[in-house]
């Protein structure tokens, strides 16, 4: 408990990066002011807290600011250490950090081919998630959640898939999560979706689906206009 | 407590290798070297590191441990009573450690390795221009992180001196190699001055490789790879 606390989070309603700091604040019971942005018009206040990247989320704690989601997830169990979100052991540790890499980086990157990309480079990208994909399925293979049997830092870090890949999979008209391919991810999914605190904490789904949708036409047009 | 079986694959070249042996180093752990070969990777690396099939990676007591940055942090947090701390002790302080850790290899870093990608006198510039606005911003940090002390980490070497001055001697073979000065003394006296201390600590001198040696693998290895995949691409 960090008494005399002001906690205050600028977000963005879709993204999944803001939605993962907002799980792990409400796991911990954290009561926080949340400020919503409108990133075509980036308020004064998020342009002073976050001058290099310019980007939600911002969580700024008794005036200071922190950025990056992964960044924030580990200060969030550091300063409130009580209901640990991380594993306690080193070693599980590292393995949870390994695999936040991998779905930000790696997979994200597979992603985005997949939902912006056309022809050879969409393939590409769908080839890869499948890849990922199935690497993840292995590494749920009994168990309910990553972390066991309830929600830890890992789910809330893949959670992004668990929502947002259907919702790019809908709006960008491909698919790559399959049920008999990659049963225990699927499973997976249901498990964390249905959990109490990531079921009533999730943007609407139909208002999701239409944003990307938007959002990949204006990239469609943004790379015809490049060059 | 029984003894602790180490082993790190590797290469002498990746700086994401050269900051887990200077901190191995410096907190006086016994290790067993491996240098891979990427273009033939070792059944070693392929059983420890099937999804990345990359160095750096740790194994200890056969577990293995993989990404730099997190190879980094267990070694802290294993083995938190040996040795200086990599982390500062402080959450808000690790915070600025994580987050310009990252920005370094993924901005600065990335940006230098850029320079000599480039294939036009405009693409060079750009790179340029992104690696000196990387470096100024670092010369704000290290101010702001070291408080008047040698390192980024204070009196000692820390998470950000070993990810930055993991990549010195690449960023030194870039000036080489593409003719220009990215370490100004001028525009970045803290960081310059920093990068002397840095260099002379032991445990880096000794898995530090040289420039020239550096410079060579830019040019007779990395350089005629890319151009060759540049050619063999549609």
């Amino acid at each position: 408990m960090v008494p005399n606390s002001e906690v205050r989070l600028f977000g963005m309603w879709a993204s999944p990066a803001v939605w993962r700091v907002e799980w792990a604040l409400k796991m911990k019971g954290i009561e926080f002011e949340y400020i919503e942005e409108d990133v075509s018009d980036k308020s004064s206040s998020l342009l002073m807290y976050n001058p290099i990247n310019k980007q939600v989320p911002v969580l700024v704690h008794n005036g200071k600011p922190i950025v990056e989601s992964l960044v924030i997830l580990e200060y969030i169990d550091e300063t409130w250490n009580d209901k640990p979100i991380l594993p306690v052991d080193s070693y599980e540790r590292a393995k949870a950090r390994f695999w936040a890499t991998f779905v930000d980086v790696k997979c994200r990157e597979a992603a985005r081919k997949s939902f912006f990309g056309e022809g050879e480079e969409r393939e590409n990208g769908i080839e890869n998630l499948e890849i990922q994909l199935k690497a993840l399925d292995e590494e749920l293979e009994g168990k309910k959640f990553f972390a066991g049997n309830s929600i830890g830092y890992t789910d809330l870090v893949v959670g992004w898939m668990a929502f947002w890949l259907g919702v790019a999979e809908e709006a960008g008209d491909f698919k790559a999560v399959n049920s008999s391919k990659f049963p225990f991810f699927t499973a997976w999914i249901e498990n964390f979706l249905q959990d109490p605190l990531i079921k009533n904490n999730l943007p609407p789904r139909d208002k999701t689906v239409e944003f990307f949708r938007l959002f990949r036409q204006a990239g469609s047009c943004a790379k015809a206009n490049v060059k | 407590m029984g003894e602790r079986e180490l082993k790190l694959l590797g290469t002498w070249v990746s700086p994401y290798v050269i900051r887990v042996r200077v901190v191995l180093n410096q907190k006086g752990l016994k290790y067993e070297y491996f240098e891979q070969d990427l273009t033939n990777k070792s059944e070693l690396l392929l059983k420890y590191n099937p999804i990345h099939k990359k160095v750096p990676v740790l194994i200890d007591n056969d577990q293995p441990v993989c990404e730099s940055l997190v190879i980094l942090q267990y070694i802290d947090e294993a083995w938190s009573k040996t040795g200086p701390s990599v982390l500062p002790t402080d959450p808000y302080e690790r915070a600025m450690a994580r987050f310009w850790a990252v920005y370094i290899d993924d901005k600065v870093f990335l940006a230098s390795a850029g320079i000599l990608k480039a294939t036009t006198e405009e693409a060079k510039a750009e790179k340029i221009i992104e690696t000196m606005a990387g470096l100024e911003l670092l010369e704000e940090t290290f101010k702001k992180c070291s408080k008047g002390k040698p390192f980024f980490g204070g009196d000692t070497i820390g998470f950000l001196d070993v990810t930055l001055g993991s990549c010195l001697v690449w960023l030194k073979a870039t000036e080489k190699v593409s003719e220009l000065t990215l370490l100004d003394g001028n525009k970045f006296p803290k960081l310059v001055k920093w990068t002397e201390q840095f260099l002379s600590a032991d445990c880096v001198k000794e898995v530090m490789p040289k420039v020239e040696k550096v410079e060579e693998y830019i040019n007779k290895t990395l350089k005629p790879k890319w151009a060759a995949a540049a050619t063999s691409s549609k």
